[in-house]
């Protein structure tokens, strides 16, 4: 009893729950597929999980009064229900002054996020897996932790407008934190892409954490404070993905966003950032592989936020750019910063003193307005001296601004695909470079291994 | 414990308990024809699927139906955004085969579904068990046949009227607009019922219903030249475990002109000057901490590894270092696990693995004395603690979501003294009084952490003074415990609850609650987070 939906049955779906409708208008997303994961702990497997899950949203417009029910029973007497019941609610709500027409059919970018690879990694192929990282670790006298999560799924959006779009993906994540038994030490490795043969080998994967494990043994404190920081790749991107809700362009002109111009409107054409760097989505990116439409069916395309340190787009929705007379920009398609060229290993090469953060913990807005973000460095965190990592040393916290952070820059690397989530699961696909930051705030140290 | 400390608790425990007699009722208004499938439908798809699991090999196997519904209606300024009524079904399935586990879940619910995802959970749980060389042991847990219970609401959410709850997120926003300065106002209303139909081998059905009601409203005053804004939430509404009386309690509209008064104020307050302070915590801000700061750091699969990959691990371990030996605070504090407390978030009946609800000591007299723990978790310290059964922790999110350890409601037990806030403010010569809680990190064993607020004043000579504005307090959690000298009585006490704490991989949202009442904490190091 399989619940990923082929283009011709989301379709059919989609038919099935619009000829119900009554309203003015409607619109129905439906989703599907299957889930697996496999989770590890003390170098053993400790649970997994396969689930079958589909379900529809349907939202019904009458005049400019809308309402919408989700449900997952998607039988012919369900669909009957959930289509009146929001048509029920829909007639209740009050109008709203910035409702707009449904959109009509679009054109969309084409994108192959679908990857037999990922769908075949099933429990007993993640056993392998898993087998794979803790039997190294366990021969290194070392104990192993993560967590192997692969996703197969179909979306459909489509109105009574005409509008439908469809998208099918894969995605895969494995991420392992290895410790020592004493818990002395403790380092982390992660990968994920859309496509399983895309990613790190498992084998390398465990060889990283190994490696990270052993050199982070018996950390010494350091005194915090600004340091240049060699921030690996997921570091960054811990601190990046936070930015994707930065770029509303209403809430910057009315004042409230980083983005927003002291006086009025947004900084738009202004330089935010270090003249290197370019920040873009892009669905057809074959490192991110998004789907290309957004909740509403509006197309997905390559949007460059911030280009050579240039805000360059905020994201518009169609009410706000109908009033400010211009073209929607929706936010989607994953995020990437690019800029430069090299590994972190290059980068360490290039600083006399500084610390290398591997991934940063617990990140929570001080003041969001500015991007002032508070967090802890993680599973692997050094002092490097003339150009080599010299010693671990003790986790510390840091109250630093993104936006500040980013105009500090002093090296770039090569831009990656990682794990940007601290939950280590599949997330909205973010690739970016090693950073090298002067200046990195640092203002406490933390015992914790 | 004190007298009057149990006397507390059990008077909480008596009222959770005679709501249960209210039992499973169903009839209300749903979107879906399946949620009218009978009791006795559910409880055969689930003895279908038990014996299809032990056919299949399973030493153990339990089953959870789960309906779900939720309601959400949002409005920003004079606008509603958003009316949404949304239902979720489904079975899951958990075997434990050759000492591993494995789980199954499917939406569809059939006898023959059911039976499929036992044989797959089973077939997991082979797969596992090659990399498996400490087979799973549960604890003792007895049968109940005919388990039933249901939160103690008074009046259901989801037969209020829409209208009704339209015209009270307007009429705030509109008193919140009121106030110059406050531009931006966004209220909210969730109400959650679930409805979970469990059974085990062991003997269990259980049924229950848990409703959640979360009203909430946030206030922006933005200055006059765009170049500073300041929000205000509303902290002292909780979310809770009741019905609708709980959002005609929180009276919105009412409290709506405060806070945006306060959001206003926030723009011209006086920046903290760094340095280290006499704490003032009320209740609304205390209960994060705790959750923080004792909540996560007991949880017994952090304490030994099993969540180092993202939730991470505990500074308080191992348990033989630590049980009835780690001085966590001074003498007078007192924390509980429990799943009994009236209108908690935790409060249920039962766990996930069929265990009854226990309130239990976590600190005693100032002293670490046990974990929160499941089925399987017991027997690894069950040498220090003597207890053999679970503390009944066991939850999952939903029926696509397999069990893991959760958080119980985790709460400060007042102090034998009696005293209200204002004795503890009256008290102090110079602190800062912080209210609501606001952006919070910890470090991943739960000790290093930095902890924010809605709104601060400073405490000069026993009195309240201006308000301060870019605060946040700082320390380590063993440190911050025991500076801990002046404590609220059961006057102050109040249920502050989270619905959006994440653990386990995939993450699952969690719900718990946290009672305290205000506690003063002596020089603690405080930030000014905008220098």
């Amino acid at each position: 009893m399989a619940d990923y939906f082929t283009e011709a049955e989301a379709r059919d779906l989609c038919d099935q729950i619009l000829a119900r409708s009554t309203a003015d208008a409607a619109a129905v997303t439906v989703s599907s597929g299957s889930d697996g994961f496999t989770r590890f702990a003390r170098n053993e497997i400790a649970t997994s999980g396969e689930v079958l899950r589909a379900d529809a949203r349907v939202t019904s417009r009458i005049g400019d009064r809308s309402a919408s029910v989700r449900w997952n029973d998607l039988g012919s007497a369900a669909i009957q229900q959930a289509v009146s019941r929001s048509e029920e609610l829909a007639r209740i709500a009050p109008e709203d002054p910035q409702s707009l027409p449904l959109l009509g059919p679009q054109e969309y970018v084409q994108n192959e996020a679908f990857f037999a690879a990922t769908e075949e990694l099933d429990a007993e192929r993640r056993a392998d897996v898993i087998l794979a990282v803790t039997e190294p670790a366990a021969a290194a006298d070392l104990v192993a932790a993560g967590f192997l999560d692969r996703t197969v799924g179909s979306r459909a959006v489509a109105n009574t407008n005409g509008l439908f779009a469809y998208h099918n993906s894969t995605a895969a994540s494995y991420t392992t934190t290895i410790r020592t038994p004493d818990g002395t030490g403790s380092g982390w490795a992660g990968t994920t892409h859309s496509d399983w043969m895309s990613m790190v080998s498992p084998a390398d994967l465990a060889a990283q954490a190994i490696d990270k494990t052993r050199a982070s043994q018996d950390a010494e404190e350091i005194a915090p404070g600004p340091f240049t920081v060699v921030l690996e790749p997921t570091a960054v991107g811990n601190l990046i993905s936070l930015m994707r809700t930065a770029f509303d362009a209403r809430v910057a002109d009315e004042g409230r966003s980083f983005f927003s111009q002291p006086g009025g409107g947004n900084k738009a054409g202004e330089v935010v950032m270090d003249e290197r760097l370019t920040l873009l989505s892009d669905p057809a990116d074959p490192d991110l592989l998004t789907c290309p439409s957004a909740s509403d069916g509006w197309p997905l395309s390559r949007t460059v936020w911030i280009e050579d340190g240039v805000l360059t787009n905020l994201a518009y929705s169609r009410y706000w750019a109908q009033q400010q007379s211009r073209d929607p920009v929706a936010v989607g398609g994953g995020m990437k910063l690019t800029g430069g060229d090299g590994t972190t290993a290059d980068l360490i090469g290039t600083v006399e003193r500084g610390i290398l953060v591997t991934r940063f913990w617990y990140i929570r807005p001080v003041d969001q307005r500015r991007l002032l973000y508070t967090g802890m460095t993680r599973d692997g965190t050094f002092l490097i001296e003339g150009g080599q990592v010299t010693r671990p040393v003790k986790n510390l916290r840091f109250n630093e601004g993104l936006m500040s952070m980013l105009n500090k820059v002093e090296a770039i690397g090569t831009a990656v695909r990682i794990v940007a989530s601290e939950a280590g699961g599949i997330g909205a696909p973010v690739v970016v470079p090693p950073l090298v930051v002067q200046d990195f705030h640092f203002t406490s140290v933390s015992d914790a291994v | 414990m004190s007298t009057t400390r149990r006397d507390f608790i059990k008077s909480a425990s008596l009222a959770g308990a005679a709501a249960t007699a209210s039992g499973w009722s169903g009839g209300l208004v749903l979107p879906s024809a399946v949620v009218e499938q009978s009791d006795t439908f559910l409880k055969d798809l689930c003895l279908s699927a038990l014996d299809a699991a032990r056919t299949a090999g399973a030493t153990y196997a339990d089953v959870r139906i789960v309906n779900i519904r939720d309601q959400s209606v949002a409005a920003s300024e004079n606008r509603v955004t958003e009316i949404s009524d949304n239902e979720t079904f489904g079975v899951g399935v958990r075997a434990l085969a050759r000492g591993a586990w494995g789980y199954a879940a499917s939406r569809h619910l059939t006898r023959q579904e059911c039976q499929r995802l036992a044989g797959q959970a089973v077939n997991q749980a082979v797969a596992n068990a090659r990399a498996v060389s400490t087979p799973v042991e549960l604890a003792l847990v007895d049968a109940y046949p005919d388990g039933m219970w249901r939160s103690p609401i008074r009046r259901d959410p989801f037969r209020v009227p829409m209208e009704d709850k339209i015209d009270l997120l307007l009429a705030a926003n509109a008193r919140a607009l009121s106030v110059n300065r406050a531009q931006f106002v966004n209220s909210s209303m969730l109400f959650v019922r679930q409805r979970t139909t469990f059974a085990s081998t062991e003997g269990s059905i259980i049924q229950q219903t848990v409703y959640r009601t979360v009203p909430q409203m946030t206030i922006t005053a933005v200055a006059s030249d765009s170049t500073n804004s300041q929000s205000r939430a509303s902290a002292e509404v909780a979310p809770m475990g009741l019905g609708y009386e709980h959002v005609e309690a929180a009276n919105l509209e009412e409290r709506a002109l405060e806070w945006a008064e306060e959001a206003v104020e926030k723009l011209s307050a006086t920046p903290v000057e760094p340095g280290a302070y006499d704490l003032i915590l009320d209740p609304t801000n205390l209960f994060l901490t705790i959750h923080e700061t004792i909540g996560h750091a007991t949880e017994l699969d952090r304490a030994l590894g099993f969540e180092a990959n993202y939730a991470g691990t505990s500074f308080l371990a191992p348990p033989a270092d630590v049980i009835e030996k780690l001085q966590y605070g001074p003498e007078f504090m007192n924390v509980i696990g429990d799943r009994t407390q009236e209108g908690a978030l935790a409060t249920v009946g039962w766990d996930d693995e069929g265990v009854p609800a226990d309130s239990w000591a976590i600190v005693r007299d100032g002293i670490f004395v046990d974990y929160q723990t499941t089925r399987e978790q017991v027997r690894w310290i069950s040498g220090l603690t003597g207890v053999t059964m679970s503390h009944g922790c066991s939850l999952a999110s939903s029926w696509d979501s397999v069990q893991l350890q959760r958080m119980p409601n985790i709460s400060l037990m007042p102090g034998e003294d009696d005293h209200v806030l204002d004795d503890l403010i009256a008290a102090t010569d110079r602190g800062i009084l912080v209210t609501g809680h606001g952006s919070y990190s910890i470090d991943q064993q739960r000790s290093n952490f930095q902890f924010g607020g809605q709104v601060f004043y400073e405490v000069s000579g026993g009195q309240v003074g201006r308000m301060l504005k870019d605060v946040a307090y700082k320390g380590r959690t063993l440190d911050f415990w025991n500076s801990m000298d002046m404590l609220g009585g059961p006057r102050s006490y109040f249920i502050g609850g989270t619905t959006g704490d994440l653990k386990g991989q995939p993450a699952q949202a969690h719900a718990t609650s946290h009672g305290c009442p205000p506690a003063r904490f002596r020089q603690v190091e405080v930030t000014n987070t905008a220098s």
